[in-house]
């Protein structure tokens, strides 16, 4: 009985868990369908012009583009960079292998603030800063740790025999490598690949400060909210969360529940 | 012994400070099945690492058919393994396990599959062959590591502690799949175990080994009769171990003086083993006998062992069997005479 109350309370904490977390977004994707400029209650009528004028909006659009090459870039190569960066962790033991491991896994312990501004110094003194790319650098930085840390999870679970078991089956190192490391390890990397893409997707910070010219979707939000009170943002916002949650929860399906079946 | 396929010789392998094979000599002929038994640490798995190439020998030559492989990497050997924890791809099927080999070796996917096929259906598990790992028993995954090493054709197998993980009733059967594959194949088999019943049970010769050195190589037979060594003695079978001086045809222990042959000359510190099974076992004083209390008893199905303590302390054993158990009417704290026939001592050379 005394359980089975505390089982309901524990559900109810639940629940006001995620109505504290869920609500928020929950708010600005209904005002995002409100046809009133100023977001209060009684809502007036449904609408899709907020979503017109975004698809119509040719800077809004630009910032699409540049936050999905920067966003599917930055994955390819944080996730690459993890894999090898896991990978030798899992494999080697040399000298200052505790350097080499701190070099990948420090930034995100670095505040954002000041990793953004260490970042502008530095790509503008060697005269890299404003492009497209200088947030692909930034970003694969920020972005690489989380890859290396959810590929090397799942290197902890593989049988320390199996890359040797490839070997005594008569495959080099490099072929080992990629008949049974990289099947062993693909739904992390999927994972990997999902999550970096969906941080460097949000980031704000970095990329408003070595951006330029080329803006990414978080920094026009900036500065359409900087501007006035418009119902656009609640637009952006709806799609920005929709594209953030489908690769996270993409990256749990690949990955989380793997983890649980072995 | 036929010629030879494996030979060590001198092999030394040392990790760091840690001497794990001190100059081993070892040679192992085409078509035999050889055990390498011993407690764990004692350098058996890294032996058989070092004829795989999964480690290199710090000092010494491994040569298979005659060609020294000391510098052969691992996957130009054809030396494949049956692992412990068989190493199975936990992202294949069990066919597609099977033809991993084949595959690294350029066989069309044809041929492969083929191949694999007639191997698994050979080791009875064909109805398996496109079933994921995770849901096969642990004597069905045995099989398919087993198919694995063998759909290459491999001169050489071998096999590290492989049944460890099987239950009692499946160890026995594999044994029966493992003793009639070596034999149809004609293969050298090279099989690691700490399990004597798994060694006595198929191995043409055994080699035992104890702290990185062999101890003894011999037929099954010989060496539970007539172990080498003191550790021979204690780690093979269920001996009583007695220490005393020669008196040419006998010898003199903390026990009594018992009639044996084969000593050394008189006054020559000398060990007797007697093996467990030959002991006799009675509740009248006789000549010669040792007076004993009994301590405890292990209970194997059909045989029994008893542990006695003789006066002055020391610890014999007895192997009867259990039907015999009744009219002995042994029960701890009891008092027995022990005695054994002058032909079942056997003497150590060893001093």
């Amino acid at each position: 009985m005394s359980a089975r109350i505390g089982t309901a309370l524990l559900l109810g904490w639940l629940l006001l868990v995620f109505v504290f977390i869920f609500s928020p977004i929950v708010a600005s994707v209904v005002f995002s369908f409100n046809s009133d400029r100023f977001p209060t209650i009684p809502l007036g009528s449904f609408t899709t012009h907020w979503y017109d004028t975004i698809f119509a909006d040719a800077e809004i659009g630009e910032a699409a583009r540049n936050s999905i090459i920067v966003s599917l870039t930055t994955s390819v190569i944080a996730t690459t960079l993890g894999f090898a960066t896991a990978y030798t962790d899992y494999r080697y033991n040399f000298r200052l292998k505790g350097p080499y491991l701190a070099l990948i896994l420090l930034p995100p312990t670095i505040p954002l603030i000041i990793m953004a501004l260490a970042m502008l110094a530095w790509l503008s003194w060697i005269g890299a800063s404003g492009q497209l790319w200088s947030i692909i650098v930034a970003h694969s930085v920020l972005t690489a740790p989380f890859a290396m840390a959810i590929i090397r999870l799942r290197l902890n679970q593989i049988d320390p025999n199996l890359e040797a078991a490839a070997w005594n089956l008569g495959s080099s190192e490099w072929k080992a490598l990629r008949s049974v490391i990289l099947p062993f390890c693909r739904p992390a990397i999927v994972s990997a690949a999902c999550l970096t893409a969906a941080v460097s997707f949000d980031e704000f910070a970095v990329a408003w400060f070595v951006s330029g010219l080329n803006k990414t979707v978080p920094v026009i939000v900036l500065e359409i909210v900087q501007g006035n009170i418009d119902p656009q943002v609640n637009a952006i916002g709806s799609l920005v969360f929709l594209t953030s949650i489908t690769l996270v929860v993409l990256a749990q399906l690949f990955f989380i529940s793997r983890i649980g079946r072995s | 012994m036929t010629e030879p396929l494996v030979t060590l010789s001198g092999v030394v392998k040392r990790f760091g400070d840690f001497t794990a094979v001190h100059r081993l000599d070892l040679e192992i002929g085409a078509g035999e099945f050889m055990a390498i038994m011993g407690p764990s640490g004692c350098g058996k798995t890294t032996t058989l690492r070092m004829i795989a190439g999964l480690d290199v020998p710090t000092e010494g030559e491994v040569r298979i058919g005659g060609r020294l492989m000391n510098e052969v990497p691992v996957h130009e050997r054809d030396t494949p393994m049956v692992w412990q924890s068989l190493a199975l791809f936990p992202f294949l099927n069990a066919r597609e396990n099977v033809e991993f080999g084949l595959r690294m070796r350029g066989v069309g996917a044809h041929e492969r599959r083929r191949r694999a096929v007639e191997w698994l259906e050979r080791l009875e598990i064909g109805a398996f062959a496109e079933r994921n790992i995770d849901t096969l028993s642990g004597g069905q995954r045995q099989r398919v590591a087993l198919a694995r090493s063998l759909v290459t054709e491999p001169q050489i197998l071998l096999l590290d502690e492989p049944l460890s993980a099987l239950d009692a009733h499946l160890v026995i059967r594999m044994q029966g799949v493992l003793t009639r594959l070596q034999r149809e194949l004609g293969i050298t088999f090279v099989y690691v175990t700490h399990s004597q019943s798994e060694a006595f049970a198929m191995a043409d010769r055994i080699a035992i080994m104890s702290e990185g050195r062999i101890e003894q190589i011999g037929q099954p037979r010989e060496i539970y009769r007539t172990p080498a060594s003191r550790f021979v003695a204690e780690f093979v079978g269920r001996n009583n171990i007695l220490s005393g001086t020669s008196r040419g045809d006998a010898i003199e222990t903390a026990l009594g003086t018992f009639p044996t042959a084969g000593l050394p000359a008189t006054g020559a510190p000398a060990t007797l083993v007697v093996a467990a099974d030959l002991v006799r076992i009675g509740r009248t004083p006789s000549d010669g006998a040792v007076p004993c209390t009994l301590i405890s008893e292990e209970f194997v199905g059909a045989t029994v062992t008893l542990f006695l303590e003789a006066v002055d302390g020391t610890e014999l054993k007895v192997q009867i069997p259990e039907r015999t158990l009744g009219e002995l009417n042994a029960h701890a704290g009891g008092s027995f005479y022990l005695s054994w026939p002058a032909d079942a001592g056997h003497v150590l050379a060893e001093s």
